[in-house]
């Protein structure tokens, strides 16, 4: 009988580490990668992993000290706030209990039989039994320090309490009509003070804290968000330049067929229609990641993980500073038009702060595009746990060879950054012809 | 068109006149309806103009007559049965429920029943637990009825007829304490739909829904209220069932609060109904909690300061809407 309270022991020092509320309007959270591994040891204020809020990716600190034990929840997951995501042993052993469940496994019920030196009646100790409190931990208010029923109610009380009072704290009051309010006006609800009974926002809250430039939606969610929001790009970065190896390739696409192709199309189309060259050069992305499925995927557990469809990220920069992933969801098979939709209404999220949750979806493969910059090519970091990212230039008019003369043509520059570790630079080269390929025949985009 | 001074007892009366002179088929039934001249006089003198085959006293039995009614509908008249009041009704609420309100769908569409039924409905007039209680909810609980409650001079004068036009068996509730209202009434009259909602009073900041007895308590609290700069929609429903649905909405999207005075009980009421209906169709215009000014949750008092105290009042419905504004 050893077994036993080796074991109990134990389990009553396992804490659980949840899926945190990174805001007070967030309701679950997609874990993007483990920065951990069971086994390691972790301690307060370690990142342990990344979590995609619906405002930006955001490296999580755990509370507690001790041992990973068990992975509950697999990258790309997206689960409720509260979600246990792992268990911390407090114990010695440096190594996990064994393999890890697939899903968040129901904790195995306490030992029927608590220490030999608490004092306890038989329905007492049923009592504890029922609800797993471990008879050791009560303090026993009793005859000669006995546990009664009530002092096992009260630790019962104790432990359910928090798990009771913590999402009803969180939860602000707001009237239906203030919140669709504050999502049309762009104000960030959690940032107004209510007037209503017991504090509720109302209407006139909101219009008050839309009149208030300081309270304005981009303005304040950028400011609060800018320094998680940084600290997660500087975490992801340094993650990715660390670990990464990187190879770039760069690619000059010459853009004269497309942009004619697009300026006819444009001239029948509605204004409303229009479709701008960045939508181009994304669909384009998108097919070229289709037909090369060795850059469309993940790295995870050290191996590649190629994706089913293209979710495509698109790098939105926000005007305080910043950036934003979004992505368009099986861009490969959606024709230019919606292309074109979603990039408008990703960008335009992006930067009021409203992202829809669909936008967080996991993107396979990043296109960043600072060619509005004017800049000419860039050469970008990989988002992990993707293993490419395209980044597009300015298109600009250059001298270029046309048979045996020159001409002025426009051009782009497709510069591909890709993870060593899943592809090689012929595979990248492949890629970019590809792009180039169907940047030539507009019509098929 | 001329404009002459009436009361609410002679509008209805005088629609009741034009009712039994146009159409034969028309005819009056109830207690003290003849000789005695109805028991809120609203049938004084119709005796001695239409005779006693068209003005018919009857026993105190209200299953029987409202029974004879609905079988002299059946067989083709156009019987408008008077009850005393709604606390009486119940006594012929077998023949509401189970032959006038089902008789068309159980016949599969052969016997319709165009029943006009009359009750006073309400209190404030110290006549205790037993004649003063407002059980018109009730009655809109059931389909195949269609419940009126004219509030106005206009409307106890022009719902008659459409009523007695419809082919289903249509329940009209006058309130005891609009009778003596009087004002001024255009002549000829036109007849009211009984479909629709009616506004009475327009504004943007908080709906006040309610009908009958309390529509002058409501327009009363919406003058307090403009006073302390809080304009209100005051919607007279007129029609408790079909409920004008889209009159109720389109004006709580407007304002984004909503109050709703309605003189029966609270628990399982009109007002639930409305409430609900709200909240399943506005519910994200909605700026507060829907408020409900009710009668107090006891058999009406006979004493005054009692019956005061159990009924809604203007102040009640100041400081719901105040509540809901916020």
């Amino acid at each position: 009988m050893t077994w036993w309270p080796q074991h109990s022991g134990r389990w009553a020092e396992m804490a659980e580490f949840r899926m945190p509320s990174l805001g007070a309007d967030m309701e679950r959270g997609t874990l993007v990668e483990w920065l951990v591994h069971p086994g390691d040891t972790v301690h307060k204020g370690d990142l342990v992993a990344a979590v995609d809020t619906e405002k930006a990716t955001i490296e999580v600190e755990c509370f507690d000290t001790g041992i990973i034990d068990r992975l509950l929840v697999e990258p790309g997951q997206t689960v409720p706030v509260g979600t246990p995501l792992a268990v911390i042993s407090a114990g010695a052993q440096g190594a996990p209990s064994g393999p890890a469940p697939a899903e968040p496994a129901a904790e195995k019920p306490p030992p029927p039989r608590k220490h030999k030196a608490a004092l306890a009646t038989p329905p007492v100790r049923k009592l504890a039994a029922q609800h797993g409190i471990d008879l050791a931990a009560v303090h026993g208010t009793g005859h000669g320090g006995a546990i009664t029923h009530a002092d096992v109610e009260a630790a019962i009380q104790q432990r359910t309490e928090p798990h009771l009072t913590a999402p009803a704290a969180a939860r602000q009051r707001i009237s239906p009509y203030a919140r669709r309010l504050a999502a049309e006006l762009g104000v960030d609800p959690s940032l107004v003070t209510g007037t209503g009974a017991d504090g509720a926002v109302r209407a006139r809250d909101v219009r008050a804290a839309a009149q208030e430039p300081t309270t304005t939606a981009p303005a304040p969610s950028v400011s609060r968000g800018s320094t998680a929001m940084r600290q997660a790009i500087a975490a992801l970065m340094t993650k990715s330049k660390h670990e990464i190896p990187h190879y770039y390739l760069t690619s000059t696409i010459e853009l004269s067929t497309a942009l004619e192709w697009l300026r006819e199309r444009n001239r029948r189309a509605l204004v409303a229609d229009r479709i701008v060259p960045a939508a181009l050069l994304l669909k384009a992305t998108a097919l070229a990641a289709r037909d090369v499925p060795d850059l469309n995927g993940h790295w995870i557990n050290d191996h590649f993980e190629p994706a089913d469809a293209v979710h495509l990220g698109v790098a939105v920069a926000l005007h305080g500073g910043g950036l934003l992933t979004p992505s368009i969801v099986d861009a490969e098979q959606l024709p230019l038009t919606e292309i074109m939709r979603r990039l408008r209404e990703l960008v335009s999220r992006a930067r009021t702060a409203h992202l829809h949750s669909s936008d967080t979806t996991p993107a396979t493969i990043t296109v960043t595009n600072l060619g509005d910059l004017g800049v000419e090519s860039v050469q970008g970091v990989i988002y992990p746990p993707q293993v490419a990212l395209i980044g597009f230039g300015a298109v600009v008019h250059r001298p270029w060879a046309v048979g045996d003369l020159i001409g002025i043509r426009p051009i782009v520059t497709a510069t591909l950054s890709g993870d060593h570790r899943a592809t090689d630079g012929a595979t990248g080269g492949r890629f970019l012809t590809t792009i180039d390929t169907f940047l030539q025949h507009p019509e098929e985009l | 068109m001329t404009t002459t001074h009436t009361t609410y007892r002679e509008a209805i009366r005088e629609a009741l006149r034009e009712a039994l002179r146009d159409d034969e088929r028309v005819f009056l039934m109830g207690e003290d309806v003849g000789r005695y001249g109805g028991c809120f006089a609203v049938s004084l003198g119709l005796l001695e103009e239409f005779g006693p085959e068209r003005i018919r006293d009857t026993p105190l039995s209200e299953s029987a007559f409202v029974g004879a009614g609905i079988g002299a509908a059946l067989a083709g008249m156009r019987p408008i049965v008077e009850i005393m009041t709604v606390n009486f009704s119940l006594l012929a609420l077998d023949q509401i429920l189970n032959n006038a309100a089902t008789l068309l769908h159980m016949s599969g569409g052969q016997l319709g029943v165009p029943l006009v039924i009359r009750m006073t409905t309400g209190a404030g007039r110290q006549l205790a637990a037993q004649h003063s209680h407002s059980l018109e909810g009730w009655y809109a609980h059931i389909p195949g009825l269609r419940i009126i409650a004219p509030a106005t001079l206009p409307d106890a004068r022009g719902m008659l007829r459409p009523a007695l036009e419809c082919p289903d068996p249509v329940l009209m509730f006058e309130h005891g304490s609009l009778y003596n209202a009087a004002g001024e009434l255009d002549e000829p009259a036109e007849p009211v739909d009984i479909d629709t909602a009616a506004i009475r009073r327009s504004g943007d900041d908080v709906s006040l829904i309610t009908y009958g007895g309390t529509l002058p308590t409501t327009l009363t609290a919406a003058e307090q209220l403009a006073a302390n700069n809080i304009q209100a929609d005051v919607i007279d429903l007129r029609t408790l069932r079909p409920l004008d649905e889209t009159t109720i909405v389109d004006s709580v999207r407007r304002t984004n609060h909503a109050v709703v005075i309605d003189e029966g009980w609270r628990s399982g009421s009109l007002s639930a109904e409305i409430t609900a209906r709200i909240t399943e169709h506005a519910f994200y215009d909605l700026d507060a909690p829907v408020q409900r000014v009710c009668t107090a949750e006891v058999p009406m008092p006979y004493a005054k300061h009692l019956e005061d105290a159990a009924l809604p009042q203007a102040d009640d419905v100041v400081a719901a809407a105040q509540r809901a504004v916020g």
